[in-house]
């Protein structure tokens, strides 16, 4: 049951949204789209829906020529982040409906129908609010009604489009562990756009990660991490410092000390190499790049400062709580020396 | 979310302010309405009732309720494609379209009459055509008709089209993917995310279109009996200073406007919390 997407390319009128996409998504994978608003994520997934066609290139559901179907012909369950449910319906007839539009030599009893939209409330755990309106639940609610009903059809594959982009951070983080059990229990392939990289880092199987309508890289989430493929991949991923040194094999040089280096190819000589905030040294008396103090600020498990070079380079560190970054003061004089960089050329 | 009602007003300027809304609404709506009934009365029930029971007059309310039953119906139609077109795709021309929409409400009554003549008139570009097979448009129903729908042509899309922006189109792109067919999203989604807004519109046309005078004035021919609606026959009587007789027809006609607005009313009334709902959602 896999997807096969092939030299997708996709213009509208001046600007290339998808320059020669290719991915596969495995049979029951959970794949997370992730770009920028623009990179052509959007643009992907409403070619795979069927709501558009591509210019050129080829979409394949188990050697099935997914082009040739129409989004209805493809039975693709979707779930949009404005959620989309028919604001007429109850939650069951939403639930029901994809059912309920068969042709009747192909629609379920209506006892069939009953029982399953039983069963996906129960799934989703909204049993006694079957004969609500949309309007009257909560945005959590909605977007389980929504996933629901896209599972009734029993879709080959499950597109969500910023599923949870309307949703306030505690919300959102509960419903992506229950997105995540759903997926494992119901096991159809999920496909999940997304530009909020810790929600795909979090979720996925493997992320495709998007840039300008060509992908920059596909990995697992801790592959991405480990080794980016580009500086795009890099800074999009997390916050990041920029730095120059002087790279030779997996060393950069600094001024009076040097650190490994993750070299993505064969550079050497004078270059920009970046480091995370958590891949950083404290000390009192270096050595590093001296700095003062900015801000010292609880960053979940961590700590996190900012720091300011003599040259106004403004360098942001994480450390945990009872480290010794914990006894800083603001306008404190520190030395930062990156404990790995990441080099990908200038 | 409750939402605080709003207060009686207290200060002297909103206390004015209010005063001068009232007045002026008896002075342009309440008086010029009571007046209508106030000489249609004038000397009595008897010559009322005559005055509206006149043949002349029968085939007058016939006439135009019969007018407004063919060209609500087309509008609506047209409306709701119309909307649908200009909310659901992007095209060529479709600036052009919205503003051709709005003609109607800009143009004078008198010309959009007079396009018709000049089209279908006896020395119009198809009269001859027209006489040779014996096909009567202007003078008779079929040019009432049109003149009417051209100048009903905005109420309905005008009254969809906001509201079909503001709705979007995920829920039918929501039901093709469930595997909805183009009637049944037309018939279970499209139509009833729209019905209340439709039903206005259809209502608001149907108003215009039982009491529009120019257009129809000019495609008339004023045939008594025959090709008068309801405002002709009543600039007829008033023409011949039949007071009492053209004002119990205008009561008539007042009488069609109060009963839209009223059944206008009673569905917000009655299906408040629905509509509450469309707008929250």
């Amino acid at each position: 049951m896999s997807l096969t997407v092939q030299n997708i390319t996709k213009s509208f009128s001046d600007f290339a949204a998808l320059d020669n996409v290719s991915f596969e998504a495995h049979s029951g994978e959970f794949l997370a789209l992730l770009g920028p608003s623009g990179s052509g994520k959007t643009t992907l997934l409403r070619l795979l829906a069927g709501l558009d066609q591509p210019d050129s290139g080829s979409v394949t559901f188990e050697g099935e020529d997914y082009l040739a179907l129409n989004a209805r012909e493809r039975r693709i369950g979707m779930v949009f982040q404005s959620y989309a449910l028919f604001r007429h319906m109850t939650v069951e007839q939403n639930i029901a409906f994809g059912l309920n539009v068969r042709p009747s030599k192909d629609r379920p009893s209506k006892a069939e129908i009953k029982a399953k939209v039983q069963s996906l409330l129960k799934l989703i755990q909204l049993e006694d609010l079957g004969k609500r309106f949309p309007s009257q639940l909560s945005g959590g609610q909605r977007q389980r009604v929504a996933l629901a009903r896209a599972l009734a059809i029993s879709p080959r594959i499950l597109l969500l489009d910023e599923p949870f982009g309307a949703l306030d951070a505690l919300v959102r983080k509960d419903l992506r562990r229950w997105l995540r059990r759903i997926h494992d229990e119901t096991g159809v392939t999920t496909i999940f756009v997304t530009h909020d990289q810790e929600e795909a880092l979090d979720l996925a199987d493997r992320v495709v990660v998007l840039k300008d309508g060509q992908i920059e890289q596909i990995g697992k989430p801790l592959e991405l991490y480990r080794k980016p493929a580009s500086s795009f991949v890099f800074d999009f991923l997390g916050t990041n410092n920029q730095v120059t040194a002087t790279v030779s094999g997996a060393e950069a040089k600094f001024d009076g000390f040097t650190a490994p280096a993750v070299v993505s190819g064969e550079l050497t000589g004078p270059q920009v190499v970046r480091f995370r905030p958590f891949d950083a040294h404290l000390s009192k008396d270096g050595p590093g790049f001296k700095g003062k103090v900015l801000s010292i600020l609880p960053a979940g498990a961590n700590l996190r400062l900012e720091l300011q070079s003599e040259d106004g380079t403004v360098f942001e560190t994480q450390h945990a709580h009872d480290s010794d970054a914990s006894d800083l003061a603001l306008n404190d004089t520190v030395y930062v020396k990156p404990i790995k960089v990441y080099v990908f050329g200038n | 979310m409750k939402v605080k009602a709003p207060e009686a007003p207290k200060s002297p300027a909103a206390i004015a302010l209010l005063a001068f809304a009232l007045f002026w609404i008896a002075l342009v709506i309440v008086l010029p309405l009571v007046n209508v009934l106030f000489e249609a009365f004038r000397t009595g029930v008897a010559p009322y009732l005559a005055a509206i029971l006149e043949p002349d007059a029968i085939s007058a309310i016939k006439l135009t309720l019969l007018v407004a039953a063919i060209a609500v119906p087309l509008n609506a139609v047209f409306g709701i494609a119309a909307a649908w077109c200009i909310t659901r795709f992007e095209f060529r021309g479709k600036g052009l379209l919205l503003s051709v929409l709005d003609l109607p409400f800009t143009l004078s009554p008198v010309i959009s009459g007079l396009v018709w003549i000049l089209l279908f008139g006896a020395h119009g570009w198809f009269g001859a055509w027209l006489d040779a097979h014996n096909i009567r448009i202007v003078f008779a129903l079929p040019g009432l008709v049109i003149a009417t729908v051209l100048v009903t042509l905005p109420f309905v899309a005008r009254e969809l089209i906001p509201l079909m922006l503001d709705q979007g189109t995920d829920e039918e792109i929501a039901a093709v993917t469930l595997g909805a067919r183009g009637w049944d999203v037309f018939f279970r989604i499209t139509l009833p995310n729209i019905k209340w807004a439709l039903t206005y519109g259809v209502l608001l046309c149907t108003a215009r279109a039982m009491g529009e005078f120019g257009a129809v004035s000019i495609v008339s021919g004023h045939i008594r009996g025959l090709t008068n609606t309801l405002p002709l026959h009543i600039e007829v009587l008033y023409n011949e200073y039949n007071t009492v007789a053209a004002f119990a027809t205008a009561s008539i006609l007042a009488g069609l406007a109060i009963v839209t607005l009223i059944l206008k009313t009673l569905l917000e009334w009655r299906f408040a919390d629905e509509l509450a709902a469309h707008r929250r959602h």
